[in-house]
């Protein structure tokens, strides 16, 4: 099991996936002979050569169609979306033609892309580069969403979603592709649905997914250290379809929620989850849930503001001791 | 065209329009629901380059008035009509309706209802066709006003970048739903706009199958034997409204009579009885055994289909 970073994890799935299958082709904006710019193609270019390697204008609708039409016909594109803000421009495509082909044939056709794209907020990208979007996609019938929290499933879920007959979207974050972690030696797929317990606990559950997930884990540690609270992390990398079981499984033994999300709080991921307590065990609580999330503000550029705007481990912990009567 | 070829291609464009104008009346008659878009007076456009390129070899992609580029490319009459009557037996299992008619075994890829969509979807095809190596051909049919799109200057740019074998046939009805050409494009001749990305175009008139077939011919070899994307503009009329919520006001009785002394079955029609090889005998007795065949075939098909089943609501929302 070796260590590597989680653009080396996406890049090597990718070399994989294309070396196996030659109807695998990558596209998006400067991922070929710039190498990506986030790496996560780098090399695949020499390797494969520019029509499996494909440098595309900057023309984001236009290529992630282009890339479902392709999938009609059995090729296999794993298109990159520079940034999740760029994606805005694709919705049309991945809504109207990749997510709902399949129904709207009767099941004759479907469009099995994979959708990367690089979220969240950086350092003082501002309004139009720090955007989280996952909560657009997840509401979407007929689509996949996954978001890996570690190399291990930056790599095994895009394994995963080459070989899946689904379209799916997975959510990578800007701030993430130098993270290091283990990755098995040997072929893995992840699986994409279901949720992991990241840290086991008993008096609280921290519901986390991608980043937030670390944030959880970071808040879990303080917890435990400093006032003898157990905190349970659930990493829900599987964002559609939300793992119903896993959640209440969870809260079954914890009776508590708490549920972090770098996203603001309207109609995202903590409202679900919420809903999907409230829907599936209700009655194991012992407080109500409570959501830690970005300030609903189009992200500013000040450093102080930015700060002030996205959550952290500290947000976590606050509110694991407010449901605790601790603060 | 040869005697035989036109006699079947007028049987086909009639059976294209007695198809049409009956979902109109099972509309009027609340049998249809949604959005419905009628294809007569266009009939010349889709047969005529399809007759130049191979149905159910080529893949063809459209917009929403796609009832009759389905049947062209070989879907059955039937299950078009079942699918508009939301039946399990429609060619979308009922899932899809008018705008979205999908037969994928002959490789009718599909209508789709956002203006403009499919151009992408059908370059996309012709990357794969590329891949693949392949003799087919993508060919995407749309109308005026979808080239008014992002959609349309990103495929073409990527059309010509990456020289895919796509065919864009433009049926310029002159209107984009309501709103005439000259008052929402600023170049009329749609021919010119894709001159701006060093594609191959052409324009004829859409009302004479002959005429459609020959420019068709020179358009589907060119992308055939891989010189590049092509774009053929064809100046048509549809002669009902946009869609069935339409009083055409936009439009003067006039102009609508003038196109109509163009209907492209009549001039296919009265050319071969000019030249002694057909007689409206004929043609009222082709009338008359289509409209049969419609009634007692197809219409009786789509009221005999069972619905789909409630049960399987969320079927083919993903793969098993």
């Amino acid at each position: 099991m070796a260590e590597i970073m989680y653009w080396e994890a996406i890049r090597r799935a990718h070399d994989e996936e294309m070396a196996r299958d030659p109807m695998v082709i990558c596209m998006g904006e400067d991922i070929g002979v710039a190498g990506g710019t986030y790496k996560a193609t780098k090399g695949l270019y020499e390797k494969y050569g520019p029509l499996r390697v494909i440098d595309t204008p900057i023309s984001e609708n236009g290529y992630t169609g282009l890339g479902i039409g392709a999938s009609f016909l059995g090729v296999k594109p794993i298109i990159e979306i520079m940034s999740v803000n760029f994606a805005w421009l694709a919705m049309d495509q991945i809504f109207n033609s990749a997510a709902k082909v399949r129904y709207m044939s009767g099941g004759q056709l479907s469009a099995p892309v994979v959708i990367r794209a690089a979220g969240g907020a950086a350092h003082q990208l501002g309004a139009q580069h720090s955007a989280r979007m996952e909560k657009v996609f997840m509401g979407v019938a007929g689509l996949r969403v996954v978001t890996p929290s570690n190399p291990k499933q930056a790599y095994g879920l895009l394994k995963s979603a080459v070989r899946s007959p689904d379209p799916v979207y997975i959510n990578e974050h800007e701030l993430m592709y130098n993270m290091k972690g283990e990755v098995p030696d040997e072929e893995y797929f992840h699986p994409l649905e279901g949720s992991e317990v990241t840290r086991p606990g008993t008096d609280v559950t921290l519901f986390g997914y991608n980043i937030s997930v670390h944030w959880c884990l970071k808040a879990a540690e303080i917890l435990a250290k400093q006032y003898n609270i157990s905190a349970e992390v659930v990493d829900l990398y599987a964002l559609a379809p939300l793992d119903r079981e896993g959640i209440r499984k969870s809260v079954a033994k914890t009776h508590k929620a708490v549920i972090a999300e770098e996203d603001e709080a309207p109609c995202g991921v903590g409202s679900e989850v919420m809903a999907i307590i409230n829907e599936e065990c209700f009655w194991e609580l012992d407080a109500p849930p409570v959501r830690v999330h970005s300030a609903l503000v189009p992200q500013p550029y000040a450093h102080n503001l930015e700060k002030a705007t996205i959550p952290d481990h500290e947000d976590v912990v606050k509110a694991v001791l407010k449901l605790f009567g601790k603060a | 065209m040869k005697l035989k070829d036109r006699k079947r291609v007028l049987r086909e464009m009639v059976l294209a329009r007695r198809f049409e104008e009956r979902c109109y009346q099972a509309y009027i008659e609340r049998k249809i629901g949604g959005f419905l878009h009628l294809y007569p007076g266009q009939e010349a456009c889709c047969y005529g380059v399809m007759e130049a390129a191979r149905p159910g070899f080529d893949y063809v992609i459209t917009g929403y008035r796609d009832h009759v580029h389905a049947i062209k490319c070989g879907a059955d009459p039937k299950a078009v009509m079942a699918e508009l009557y939301g039946k399990e037996t429609g060619c979308s299992k009922g899932r899809g309706g008018s705008m979205h008619i999908f037969d994928v075994a002959h490789r009718f890829m599909g209508g789709y209802a956002l203006v403009g969509g499919p151009f992408p979807l059908a370059a996309g095809m012709a990357k794969a066709i590329q891949m693949k190596g392949g003799d087919e051909i993508a060919i995407c049919f749309l109308g005026d006003s979808a080239n008014n799109q992002g959609t349309f200057h990103e495929t073409m740019n990527m059309a010509a970048l990456w020289n895919l074998p796509v065919l864009f046939v433009c049926e310029n009805n002159l209107y984009g739903i309501g709103t005439a050409l000259h008052r929402s494009t600023a170049v009329v001749d749609q021919y010119k706009r894709v001159c701006a990305y060093g594609i191959e175009s052409d324009v004829c008139d859409g009302q004479d199958i002959e005429v459609v077939l020959e420019h068709a011919h020179k358009a589907v070899e060119y992308v055939r034997s891989r010189q590049g994307p092509y774009f053929l503009e064809l100046k048509t009329y549809r002669f009902r409204g946009h869609s069935m919520s339409d009083s055409r006001g936009y439009r003067t009785r006039e102009e609508e009579e003038q196109w109509k002394q163009r209907d492209p079955i009549n001039i296919l029609r009265d050319r071969m009885i000019a030249e002694d090889k057909y007689t409206m005998a004929e043609f009222e007795a082709l009338e008359k055994e289509i409209d049969h065949y419609i009634e007692h075939e197809v219409i009786k098909f789509a009221e005999e289909s069972p619905d789909p089943k409630v049960e399987e609501l969320t079927k083919y929302v993903l793969a098993d």
